[in-house]
């Protein structure tokens, strides 16, 4: 035994057991995300049964997709308001997605095995994916035009079939003009009326150039007028041909409701699925997802704008944090005199990294937000006050105050690459008659290039994941408009935007529909942990590329 | 300590085998009156010396004599040591390279210098020798490519690196890196070479060429090395400093300094009783 432990066997198996379960953590948390994040997309299979809770009430008719199962004994289940009859000791339970919201008041409901019929998969089973009201689970029964039934049963849906793509088309067409076109003319409409509202204020002007502006912008005004009652008249006429088409459905317990094609995003008959058409769905959902726009208080509809703002954000930061904490690493470890002053500068540094993220964002609204947002305000924007331009959360401020979060790590890693080459180099540059600055940016500042970079990683790694100083400094739960778009200048700096670990928050805990939020928030984790990776990977082999060509001894 | 070294330079004609005399020579370096210290500790205790042009001088001594704290105030490399403080006075060619209008990488341009150990930039072959050019600002493709084959000839490195020219240095061997280091140095065509110990970490074949190409490199430059290798300082340098405790003992041509040492000290140190 003694033998044993003198000959380092067990340090080797602690070793490996600590490494063995980082891995099973990280494999595990992996896997969970996948896992309940994909399957969302997956078409699964549409039930149908009669529901009779207690011997003598009526029996109702239920269609949906079980969210899950559970055991569990008989008493919970009767203070959780079942029937269960005497002497059973143990029921199991299903939550049904049973969908059609606007209908019966909840969309997720607990069923109680016992008390349901034999289940049924009808093959004309359609699941609704609707612009409002969430998912409607049912069949379809009549396909109208212009109010007058044109079919019915089987025809009804091939006729439902031929007509939803081209219905989502125009929908796409009118979303364009409603989301683009119009929102471009609003744009300049507005800034007329802030041109006319300086005009107003700048009394320097002489009477005649004023009265001449005056007209101008009144011009400007009508042109920009015509142009919206252009595309309005344009979007009146795609709403009405959208609106001529509609279906009439009827629920599994009976109820029937009429519903616009202009209403529907996506249908499909899971029952009715082969492997391969399910596969198509599953991509094609999965797609809407990332490209899509979110909708229904952020529980229905795709990320994109989260996935948008997030990878913004990121670039937004890294331009910012590594030049300077580069900069301040190069002169604190070159210039500056190694002394007291120099090591509480560095102690300061290692601790701000200490800071709780929240402090951040609290500095971040007081400093950035409200005295520099608020001060370029005055200085730039005062035509729109009181509305704030950049004095209001806004994606610059949430970049800056994140760089400020994780400037330390950028300086510490630079710190260390700029150490660790040695001073024979250095030497060798000074002897060839290089100043001390040459030497730096020719040699040394490339040389510790995947240093810079290393802590850039790390930065963005951090920066990322980070949500609680963003709710003060610039995330909301639903942004309108990217901060990039065709109107000038492009890139709207003083936007508020939305962010992928905010959004997971916001689904998660602050949903009126939690059930129907959870695997979205499994989606939206799996789609944050993969976009952190893949920034991640672009940064290690702009290192690796680095590393390789100024390849040294030491690597 | 004065007369001795008075006495060592001004050797008779007759004891000089190889007929060097250091009156008749070209100066190019001169040290006078020479102190350094490292902040109280005193490394250099009043050196003269006078080091002549197109020849190899070699410094040697036990270790921590100051011969290398010496060679390195030939290009002020000293004065990246904070704690450092010279006084006396070195000329090269007549100038004080200590006085207040020196453009300090200007006379490190003239004054080049090799160190203990090779140390290549982690940069390709080309890059390496070209760097000094460079720094000048010469951007000439031609002209730094002509530069790069006549210096990477003359440190004899040529032939073997010619097909890797844009391969990372660090993929030379030692004996090659070092001469890598020699050709950066002789680029930028200085008027001085110092060579700190430039064979101490390589083997004996690898010395052996760069010994050789030391004495190929005199007729154009001048050479001042440092050695712990007395047969190496006895095959290469034309003159020969011993150095012990930061004085300079004795200074002669090498034949005289190593068959006839004027000094006890010197005796003791090139039998190998002490050191």
């Amino acid at each position: 035994m003694k033998h044993w432990f003198q000959s380092g066997t067990p340090w080797i198996w602690l070793n490996a057991g600590a490494i063995a379960a980082s891995l099973v953590m990280v494999f595990g948390l992996i896997t969970m995300i996948a896992v309940n994040g994909l399957s969302f997309f997956w078409p699964s299979e549409v039930i149908e049964f009669e529901y009779q809770p207690a011997a003598d009430s009526e029996p109702r008719g239920v269609m949906g997709e079980i969210a899950r199962s559970e055991t569990m004994t008989a008493q919970a289940a009767r203070e959780a308001g079942f029937q269960v009859p005497e002497g059973q000791e143990i029921v199991v339970r299903h939550l049904i997605k049973r969908g059609n919201r606007d209908l019966d008041s909840r969309d997720f409901r607990w069923y109680l095995e016992d008390a349901m019929s034999e289940r049924r998969t009808p093959r004309d089973a359609v699941v609704l994916e609707r612009l409002q009201w969430g998912d409607f689970f049912g069949f379809i029964r009549e396909y109208r035009e212009d109010g007058e039934t044109v079919a019915e049963g089987e025809a009804a849906r091939t006729a439902f079939e031929q007509r939803i793509r081209e219905t989502r088309d125009l929908v796409q067409q009118l979303e364009r003009i409603e989301r683009v076109e119009i929102g471009q003319v609003n744009h300049q409409m507005e800034r007329v009326r802030l041109d006319r509202r300086g005009l107003e204020r700048d009394t320097s002007l002489p009477e005649e150039q004023r009265a001449q502006r005056h007209q101008e912008l009144d011009e400007e005004q009508a042109a920009l007028d015509a142009e919206y009652a252009e595309l309005e008249s344009e979007r009146n006429a795609l709403r009405e041909e959208v609106a001529r088409y509609a279906i009439v459905l009827e629920t599994a317990d009976g109820q029937r409701t009429t519903l616009a094609l202009s209403q529907i995003v996506n249908a499909w008959w899971p029952n009715d699925m082969s492997t391969a058409a399910k596969l198509r769905h599953y991509v094609g959902s999965f797609r809407d997802f990332m490209t899509g726009y979110p909708r229904e208080a952020n529980t229905e509809g795709g990320i994109l704008p989260a996935i948008f703002g997030t990878v913004l954000m990121v670039i937004l930061m890294s331009i910012v944090v590594t030049p300077f904490g580069v900069l301040a690493a190069i002169y604190l470890r070159e210039y500056a005199k190694q002394g007291p002053l120099v090591r509480i500068i560095r102690i300061s540094v290692n601790n701000l990294a200490g800071v709780p993220s929240i402090v951040f964002g609290v500095f971040g609204l007081g400093f950035f937000v409200y005295l520099v947002g608020g001060n370029i305000d005055q200085l730039f924007f005062q035509d729109a006050l009181p509305s704030p331009t950049f004095g209001s959360p806004a994606i610059i401020w949430a970049s800056l105050t994140l760089a400020l979060l994780t400037l330390p790590v950028v300086i510490v890693s630079t710190e260390e690459g700029l150490t660790r080459i040695g001073s024979s180099v250095r030497h060798g540059s000074l002897s060839l008659g290089a100043t001390k600055a040459e030497t730096l940016w020719r040699l040394i500042v490339p040389l510790s290039a995947p240093a810079m970079m290393t802590g850039l990683i790390l930065a963005v790694a951090r920066a990322a994941g980070e949500v609680a100083p963003l709710m003060l400094v610039g995330v909301v739960k639903l942004a309108p408009n990217l901060p990039v778009d065709g109107t000038f200048p492009y890139l709207h700096l003083d936007r508020a935007f939305m962010h992928l670990g905010y959004h997971i928050y916001d689904v998660g805990f602050k949903s009126p529909n939690v059930e129907a939020g959870r695997p979205l928030v499994y989606a939206t984790a799996l789609i944050l942990v993969l976009l952190i990776v893949v920034l991640n990977l672009t940064a290690i082999s702009i290192r690796n590329h680095l590393r390789e060509k100024y390849r040294a001894e030491s690597d | 300590m004065s007369d001795t070294r008075t006495h060592a330079v001004n050797l008779p004609q007759e004891q000089a085998p190889r007929d060097l005399n250091i009156d008749r020579e070209d100066i190019c370096l001169t040290a006078e009156d020479l102190k350094l210290y490292y902040g109280d500790d005193q490394a250099l205790k009043g050196i003269d010396i006078r080091i002549p042009k197109n020849r190899i001088t070699a410094f040697i001594g036990p270790s921590g004599c100051g011969k290398s704290t010496f060679l390195r105030c030939f290009n002020r490399m000293n004065d990246l040591i904070d704690v450092a403080r010279i006084e006396g006075t070195i000329r090269l060619d007549g100038e004080d390279i200590y006085g207040a209008n020196v453009d300090v990488p200007e006379l490190r341009r003239r004054v080049g210098m090799v160190f203990q150990k090779p140390n290549p930039f982690p940069k390709s072959i080309y890059e390496n020798v070209a760097y000094g050019l460079r720094l000048q600002g010469v951007k000439n493709r031609r002209r730094l490519d002509d530069v790069v084959e006549k210096s990477l000839r003359r440190a004899a490195l040529w032939d073997e690196v010619k097909d890797r020219l844009h391969e990372n240095a660090f993929g030379l061997s030692g004996g090659q890196q070092q001469r890598l280091v020699i050709a950066r140095a002789i680029a930028i065509d200085p008027e001085v070479l110092l060579l700190d110990e430039p064979c101490s970490a390589l083997d004996p074949l690898a010395t052996l060429k760069i010994e050789e190409l030391m004495i190929e490199l005199k007729k154009d430059y001048t050479l001042v090395i440092v050695t712990h290798n007395m047969q190496q300082a006895a095959r290469v340098s034309d003159y020969t400093a011993f150095m012990y405790m930061g004085e300079l003992i004795e200074y002669a041509d090498t034949d005289t300094l190593f068959t006839s040492p004027a000094n006890k000290q010197t005796e003791d140190y090139i039998t190998g009783r002490f050191g």
